[in-house]
């Protein structure tokens, strides 16, 4: 097993100034274009009777997710509020959990001061990524807190003079932290895993066996993206409801009219536009 | 036993206890989503989505072991 090269940590590829430039940011840089470009070009492409398949099935695909978003937040305007943040990061993390696993990844190699090594890396097989993914996670949500409630009533989740509610306030601090720690270590692990099975498998017998991996490989980084972005959305939705909104009664005898009506109202629109 | 073998049976000692809880978990879920898709079928849907969320939280235990025996392993 001494041929197999493993590092947990993404490899130094060459140094701009003082910043190290290491082979999962070429590759998190390479996504982060191409997820740009298919949202932009996908923008532009918009029509009402679309011929092309490929902006067909984005739109689709969008509209799957706004009404996922809609189940959790029973509310479309808030849905629509939140769904650029919850896209994004879906279609980010989607697009390089399954770039890494395009022929060439760990394959090519190049040599630089501290030895060979492989030019890309799934951006999301180093910590780094996805740490940043997950303080954004966690600092857009009491973003969008203090836009909805303001700041006051946000933070006096935190802050009480209420000695049990103040005790509950350090509990809900420490517990911003340990999501961000959970976001971080599960995406990586899940990641960082898949690459190592791939490469063991493909030591162990190179000709047919890697093939069913790579499938379970594809539904993990479906699976991984689809639960990052939820939970964040769940996140969300928890740190935008009001402060005593726990019962789903109190919730829902509101929301649930006014969202009725707001279908409705997409709906003739619509049918007037076609007509 | 000295140093050498601990580190070469610790990796496979750290996922064996840390995936045993997990697996319960999960298999426990699944078996509770399926009885309760079986009375309720209509709920199915709405099931599907809670159930990959939780499991994903209960596997997430799992791969913060893998990563302990990972570290554990190559570094």
């Amino acid at each position: 097993m001494s041929d197999i090269h493993i590092s947990l940590a993404a490899e130094n590829i060459f140094h701009l100034g003082p910043f190290p430039i290491n082979n999962s940011l070429i590759v998190g840089v390479i996504g982060s274009i191409l997820t740009f470009f298919l949202f932009y070009i996908t923008a532009r492409m918009v029509k009402l009777h679309p011929a092309n398949r490929f902006s067909q099935a984005i739109e689709a695909i969008s509209e799957a997710i706004l009404d996922l978003i809609e189940q959790v937040t029973q509310n479309r305007e808030k849905a629509i509020r939140f769904f650029p943040f919850i896209m994004t990061l879906f279609v980010f993390i989607l697009l390089n959990n399954w770039l890494g696993l395009l022929p060439g990844f760990g394959s090519i190699t190049i040599n630089t001061a501290e030895g060979t090594v492989p030019l890309f890396r799934g951006a999301n097989a180093d910590l780094n990524t996805t740490l940043a993914l997950a303080i954004i996670s966690v600092v857009m949500t009491h973003v969008y807190a203090v836009q909805q409630l303001g700041l006051f009533q946000h933070l006096s989740k935190y802050f009480s003079l209420n000695p049990i509610m103040l005790f509950v306030g350090l509990l809900e601090i420490v517990s911003e932290f340990s999501k961000m720690i959970s976001f971080s270590f599960r995406l990586f692990g899940n990641i960082f895993a898949g690459e190592v099975l791939l490469v063991v498998i493909s030591y162990l017998m190179p000709l047919a066996a890697p093939l069913p991996f790579f499938g379970l490989e594809l539904f993990v980084g479906l699976v991984q993206a689809l639960v990052f972005a939820m939970l964040t959305l769940v996140f969300l939705q928890i740190a935008t409801s009001e402060h005593g909104e726990h019962d789903p009664k109190k919730k829902e005898q509101p929301s649930k009219p006014d969202h009725l009506v707001k279908k409705t109202d997409i709906d003739i629109d619509k049918t007037v536009e076609v007509v | 036993m000295d140093a050498e073998v601990f580190k070469i049976i610790m990796p496979g000692v750290t996922i064996v206890l840390g995936s045993i809880f997990p697996a319960f978990a999960i298999g426990w879920m699944g078996s509770r989503a399926m009885e309760a898709i079986g009375r309720n079928p209509e709920a199915a849907g709405k099931l599907q989505t809670i159930l990959i969320l939780v499991v994903a939280f209960a596997e997430a235990i799992a791969i913060y072991s893998l990563v302990v025996a990972l570290i554990l392993k190559f570094v």
